[in-house]
């Protein structure tokens, strides 16, 4: 394999990898948040237990969503090093701000939070969890400008070669920016509100700590609907979007290859076939096309081929259609997750104004417990959709993938690195797991003892 | 000062901080193999760096977050070029940062162990190559005329690379020392001075053949001298003082010096280097500078109000969390990690 491709697959796992725990950091951080105000103004312990417990699985995420980071943020230069050339002066400008704004911020009041405990006043210890889910936010807010200049690049000019900043407020404004920065915070809210539901309908099922965890399941169950729809709503309007900035990555995502009709159907499965471009044995829902791309029931929607050889004039010879499969199943896949996890929200939320929460339906319960899996789905979907559908461009119209890529790195000394990294991945997924395990099967009761234990350290000894 | 000027000011300030906060815990990192004599002690040590590692680690992340931002070529030269050590220090870090919050997390010696072994290659792999890389900076690499670099395994590793890597890291485990007798207690911290001071030999003799090497190998004294004589003369002076206020037991001073050491050590490199940020051992034409390596100065305006407003906070709210942990850890207290 060539350089492009282990870096492309390299750049990939770390992604997807980091991403797995990224949301949940944003999610959990904003419901401890949550979940100590309450302590705070109740005065009731319970809720600080609450924020501690989920705390513990809090901190165990951050530390494997921080290491990857690193990586993240390092791999530009590494093997994207024309690329860091080409656009470093508008993109590695959010990318210093995120760290000077962001990861300052997260990393020195999650320092306070989990050491500061009985070092400084229940208030401070309040704000320093705010500040956590804000730098967390914040982040997020940063590295997705930086994204949104490589679906819609704005605020710049080429000048020797190179692309050159010269306007920031169109970079904080740009319409990609309003529609994707709400879609993927609102997902990381309901990821997290989903991991809270998910684990607390586990041991309600077990019957263990009941109260404890209905409450939890209450406080995350209203975060996760309320998030979910927003979602839905914010990713609506991206998709609007997409259609006007990037239209190939909208047809791609249809299958969509001649011209839709008007009004444009919605495909809901298509047997595919990239050789020959057409589809066979196609289900479709009327309308719903044209309603996602305008908010109206009618208009036309533009196919690869017309696409195609319109970006041929503008660009030159060349593929310019996406992996049409990758991104029409994504955003299905995406789809369906989101759906789901509307429809579990909306029925959790109506046992809870039932007030039937105290006998939930068994099978409900185990739903919500795999519901848990359903937003990392949704968001690794989402950002391959995104990602892919890009293709061949890493910043559309303006550069490719193949021309990104370091000219000075070996492909064995990526293949090392690919394997090296992918090593560690496996690992740290599988220690996490494993301790989330061990944390959930504990309780929240159990912190009592372990705290007793370390008063005497010299017990432990051996 | 030109924009171009002060950003190459604000990214070695970054470093110069980078090493002196993250120097500490790498040295108490180190520390968990070479001081501590039992489990007790080695978590009474993770626990006086468990507030700050992260925050230390993210001077480096926002470092080279500025490279990138002021100076895409430097950042993009660098990275790829040094495609392999910074493999090695990645792996190294991501194993360090778990490490600290598993360890704990189960009972079993194995695990404990494992974990250990993470912290401490995970403390002392990265200020060597890190120190490797920075050395190999100013000693000139092969750097062509389209600023890429195809460095081979000499260019990168070799004497007077590996001297100042292993300076480095023995830096970092004295300045560690030193932090260590600022937040522990008893035997820990006797122990923890008289290493210190046993250590200050061998790093004298390894700092005058760093500095005889950089005299004889690079340009730089050269191009700086009497600045960088200067920073030589200070160091020296820091160095004596770190060896006086050790044997007099005042710490917090001594721990100041040894601070003071590395960030003259780290700063007489960009001193040297500049108005450098690469130097090509090909062709003095294909060196990478403060302008040829920039970004346009739309940019640089526009990141310069953004830090420059951001700074007073960041440090602020820094400084507050060393304040809130100034007090010692004790092993009645309750222990984080």
């Amino acid at each position: 394999m060539d350089t492009v491709m282990l870096s492309r697959i390299q750049f990939a796992s770390t992604t997807i990898f980091h991403y797995f725990f990224v949301p949940v950091s944003i999610g959990l951080a904003l419901l401890i948040a949550i979940m100590e105000t309450m302590y705070v103004r109740k005065g009731n312990e319970e809720y600080k237990r609450m924020a501690q417990f989920w705390g513990k699985l809090f901190l165990i995420n951050f530390a494997v969503g921080v290491v990857t980071g690193i990586l993240q943020e390092f791999q530009f230069g590494m093997n994207w090093s024309d690329y860091s050339r080409f656009v470093g002066d508008v993109f590695g400008a959010p990318l210093a701000i995120e760290a000077l704004l962001a990861f300052f911020l997260e990393s020195t009041f999650i320092g306070i939070w989990i050491f500061g405990w009985d070092k400084v006043s229940k208030r401070v210890h309040l704000f320093s969890i705010w500040m956590v889910a804000l730098g967390t936010m914040l982040s997020a807010f940063w590295i997705l400008l930086a994204n949104s200049f490589m679906q819609h690049p704005v605020g710049f000019a080429i000048n020797n070669g190179r692309a050159e900043m010269n306007d920031i407020f169109a970079l904080i404004t740009n319409g990609q920016l309003l529609v994707e920065f709400p879609h993927t915070v609102l997902a990381a809210y309901a990821t997290g509100a989903f991991l809270v539901t998910g684990i607390s309908a586990y041991k309600l099922l077990k019957k263990q700590d009941v109260p404890f965890f209905r409450k939890s399941f209450e406080i995350a169950a209203i975060v996760g609907i309320i998030s979910s729809f927003g979602v839905a709503v914010a990713g609506h309007a991206q998709a609007q979007y997409l259609v006007e900035t990037q239209p190939m990555k909208m047809a791609a995502s249809e299958a969509l290859w001649g011209e839709s009709g008007d009004p444009a159907p919605w495909t809901i499965f298509a047997n595919i076939d990239v050789d020959n471009k057409t589809n066979s044995n196609e289900i479709q829902v009327p309308y719903l096309l044209s309603f996602l791309s305008y908010s109206k029931f009618s208009g036309e929607v533009k196919g690869m081929n017309q696409l195609q050889a319109e970006y041929e004039q503008a660009y030159g010879p060349g593929d310019y259609i996406p992996p049409v499969k990758t991104t029409f199943w994504s955003f299905r896949i995406m789809v369906a997750a989101g759906t789901l996890m509307i429809v579990l929200g909306v029925y959790a939320i109506y046992l809870m104004w039932r007030k039937k929460m105290d006998k939930p339906n068994t099978w409900f319960m185990r739903f919500m417990f795999w519901g848990l899996l359903l937003p990392p789905i949704a968001n690794t979907s989402g950002w391959i959709m995104t990602e892919i559908g890009r293709q061949p461009w890493t910043v559309f119209g303006l550069m490719t993938t193949e021309d990104s890529v370091s000219p000075n790195i070996t492909s064995g000394q990526v293949l090392f690195s690919v394997i090296s990294f992918n090593i560690i991945y496996a690992v740290l997924g599988a220690v996490l797991i494993g301790l989330f395990v061990k944390v959930i099967k504990k309780g929240p009761y159990a912190m009592d003892n372990e705290h007793g234990e370390s008063h005497d350290p010299y017990n432990k000894e051996g | 000062m030109s924009l171009n000027e002060l950003w190459f000011l604000l990214i070695a300030v970054l470093f110069v901080g980078f090493f002196f906060l993250e120097g500490f815990d790498f040295g108490v990192g180190m520390e968990t193999q070479i001081l501590a004599k039992n489990d007790t002690e080695r978590r009474i040590l993770i626990n006086s760096i468990g507030p700050f590692w992260d925050a230390n680690e993210v001077w480096l992340i926002t470092g080279a977050g500025a490279m990138f931002a002021a100076f895409p070529h430097w950042y993009a030269t660098l990275f790829s070029g040094f495609y392999i050590p910074f493999v090695f220090a990645l792996l190294a870090l991501i194993a360090r940062g778990v490490a600290f919050e598993f360890r704990g997390k189960r009972d079993s010696k194995a695990w404990q162990k494992t974990w250990d072994v993470c912290i401490f290659f995970g403390s002392f792999l990265p200020p060597f190559l890190l120190a490797v890389v920075f050395a190999s900076f100013i000693k000139g690499l092969p750097i062509d005329k389209d600023m890429q670099m195809y460095a081979g395994f000499f260019d990168i590793v070799n004497a007077y690379t590996v001297v100042a890597g292993i300076t480095v890291v023995l830096l970092c485990l004295v300045h560690g020392l030193m932090f260590t007798t600022l937040r522990t207690l008893g035997d820990l911290q006797e122990r923890a001075r008289k290493l210190a001071q046993k250590l200050l030999i061998p790093l004298a003799a390894l700092l005058v053949a760093f500095v005889v090497m950089t005299y004889t190998m690079t340009d730089i004294f050269d191009k700086r001298g009497t600045l960088l004589w200067i920073v030589v003369v200070l160091g020296v002076v820091a160095y004596l003082l770190a060896g006086y206020f050790m044997t007099k037991k005042k710490d917090g001073y001594a721990f100041g010096m040894t601070g003071a050491v590395m960030a003259l050590s780290v700063a007489s490199i960009f001193i040297g280097l500049f108005p450098r940020v690469m130097i090509s051992s090909l062709d003095q034409a294909f060196n990478l500078t403060i302008t040829n390596a920039a970004s346009g100065q739309y940019s640089l305006k526009v990141m310069t109000i953004v830090s420059l407003t951001l700074l007073p906070f960041v440090l602020g709210y820094q400084i507050w969390s060393y304040f809130i942990f100034h007090k010692r850890v004790h092993e009645k207290e309750h222990l984080e990690y």
